[in-house]
């Protein structure tokens, strides 16, 4: 991935000690939260590799946890999140695990309620981190850009149909689908913002079953 | 002529400075500012934000000796800074103000404290000690400290081009190795040296910290980490000083920036930041591990 931005590598400013294993775990947790955009009876974090090795020492576990309930990275507050109001009725637990065909900074943050959702991402080094799948569709989100998530049935026009309702420029776009005809996702990372309007538009087109609008992370 | 935008080689870097005719932090804030589509003023801002937020961790970690939730660190900069009240660095006063700065900072950062990831958290002392502390004693404007924290960045930028800056997926040199070489850019930068000399200080820092692997003690970033930051902020002066004079890397450093890549991707993943070799598995560090594991 190309890194475009000096700001990104002198920040962000961050509760430390580690940037791939705290501040990513909690730009990770926060996309999950924006992405799922509901309230969760249980969520189960899995962590692979390095974070599951190293996880605990780094505050990862926390991080991960303090981002999906809203904390940003320089919150002083996620060093007691276990002890926190928030955290206390939220039903969570972490799971430690080894697969080398991921990324060493990998995690599942596993999402029991309506809908489930299984959500992946890596900490690819520096706090900056990518969401690349979700429940299986591979998607691209990584909080740089205001993203628009859609599920749909595979027909053709479709991209065409959505991306002629969006009036800002668009800065990546990438498509999964199960196979032809079947479900697909597209994923949109926009320079710009859109209007609930707009949004509500590409939900109305037809054979549109979710749209999630995902909106860039402030750090 | 590439258009700045599109820069992602020291190569391209020095070319469009000398087409331009500009230095490399007003060829890089332009492009941020273009980019974000923000102004440069408003770049400069967010520069000065992080700017801050060093002096801020430096402060109070120099102001601090509460140990890390693991009882491994914490108290060494209140040691340092006793150290020099009683005796005097052979090297003087900035010399002494450059290690303490950069032990307050690592130590704020286990503490679970505020730093800024410069590039990432476990290297995240060296380049604002380096920096604030040579500023403090120059008299060098905050302008001018923008200036070379810009620098500094976008060296790092074009290096994660290739590079991602991750102990676990290229060792320490991608961590703290890059954190050195911003630092030598930022300081030949505030000493007035030009795109030529800038270069070369971080190839020079860089080549001399191949190969530096991240085998954290209890998978920890305290040891070596901490320590390991003053060493490598005193580094880049060294790389600043020779670059200053006229030396030059032999090895461009673009190529410096390939030999980094191969360097981490031959590690064994062993000793990227899993903590199954190197210093985390000794003796001492096995010890340490079973009585974090009653804590």
């Amino acid at each position: 991935m190309r890194q475009s931005s000096i700001i990104d590598i002198i920040s962000p400013i961050m509760v430390g000690p580690s940037s791939s294993h705290t501040a990513g775990a909690v730009r990770l947790g926060l996309l999950a939260r924006n992405l799922y955009n509901g309230m969760p009876s249980k969520v189960t974090f899995r962590l692979y590799n390095s974070y599951a090795k190293t996880g605990k020492g780094h505050g990862t576990d926390k991080g991960l946890l303090a981002g999906f309930l809203g904390l940003s990275v320089d919150d002083v507050r996620i060093r007691n999140i276990f002890d926190l109001e928030i955290s206390k009725n939220f039903d969570y637990s972490f799971e430690y695990l080894e697969d080398f065909n991921r990324h060493p900074n990998a995690v599942d943050i596993v999402i029991d309620g309506v809908p489930n959702l299984t959500i992946s991402g890596d900490s690819i080094g520096a706090g900056e981190v990518v969401i690349n799948s979700i429940d299986n569709f591979s998607v691209k989100v990584n909080g740089k850009y205001n993203t628009l998530l859609l599920v749909y049935r595979d027909i053709p026009g479709m991209i065409s149909k959505v991306t002629s309702k969006i009036p800002v420029n668009i800065a990546s776009l990438n498509c999964d689908r199960n196979a032809k005809g079947e479900d697909a996702s597209m994923c949109i990372a926009l320079d710009g913002e859109l209007s609930q309007d707009i949004i509500k538009a590409i939900h109305d087109l037809p054979s549109i079953y979710i749209v999630r609008y995902i909106k860039k992370l402030e750090s | 002529m590439e258009k700045s935008v599109n820069i992602s080689t020291f190569e391209e870097l020095a070319k469009a400075c000398e087409h331009y005719e500009k230095t490399i932090y007003e060829l890089s804030q332009e492009r941020e500012a273009e980019l974000s589509e923000i102004s440069v003023p408003e770049v400069r801002i967010l520069v000065k934000k992080s700017l801050d937020a060093m002096r801020e961790a430096i402060q109070c970690g120099m102001n601090s000796d509460k140990l890390s939730v693991s009882g491994m660190c914490g108290a060494d900069c209140k040691r340092l800074q006793d150290g020099f009240a009683n005796r005097h660095a052979l090297f003087g006063k900035l010399y002494e103000k450059i290690v303490t700065y950069a032990l307050a900072t690592s130590e704020e950062n286990l503490r679970m404290g505020k730093i800024v990831a410069c590039p990432t958290a476990g290297s995240c002392a060296i380049v604002p000690s380096v920096l604030i502390a040579v500023s403090d004693s120059l008299g060098i404007s905050e302008k001018e400290q923008i200036d070379a924290l810009v620098t500094a960045g976008e060296i790092g930028r074009i290096v994660s081009n290739k590079v991602q800056l991750a102990g676990a997926v290229a060792g320490c040199q991608a961590e703290c190795g890059v954190a050195s070489a911003m630092s030598a850019a930022a300081l030949t930068q505030m000493r007035g040296g030009n795109v030529s000399q800038i270069l070369n200080a971080v190839a020079l820092a860089l080549k001399n910290l191949l190969g530096l692997t991240c085998d954290p003690v209890c998978g920890l970033v305290e040891i070596p980490c901490v320590k390991r930051n003053p060493f490598l902020a005193i580094h880049a002066v060294t790389a600043s000083e020779m670059a200053l004079a006229g030396i030059e890397s032999k090895i461009p450093l673009d190529e410096v920036i390939d030999a980094m890549e191969q360097t981490g991707k031959l590690m064994s993943p062993m000793l990227k930041e899993s903590s199954e070799a190197g210093l985390a598995v000794t003796n001492t560090a096995k010890s340490l591990w079973k009585k974090l594991e009653t804590l």
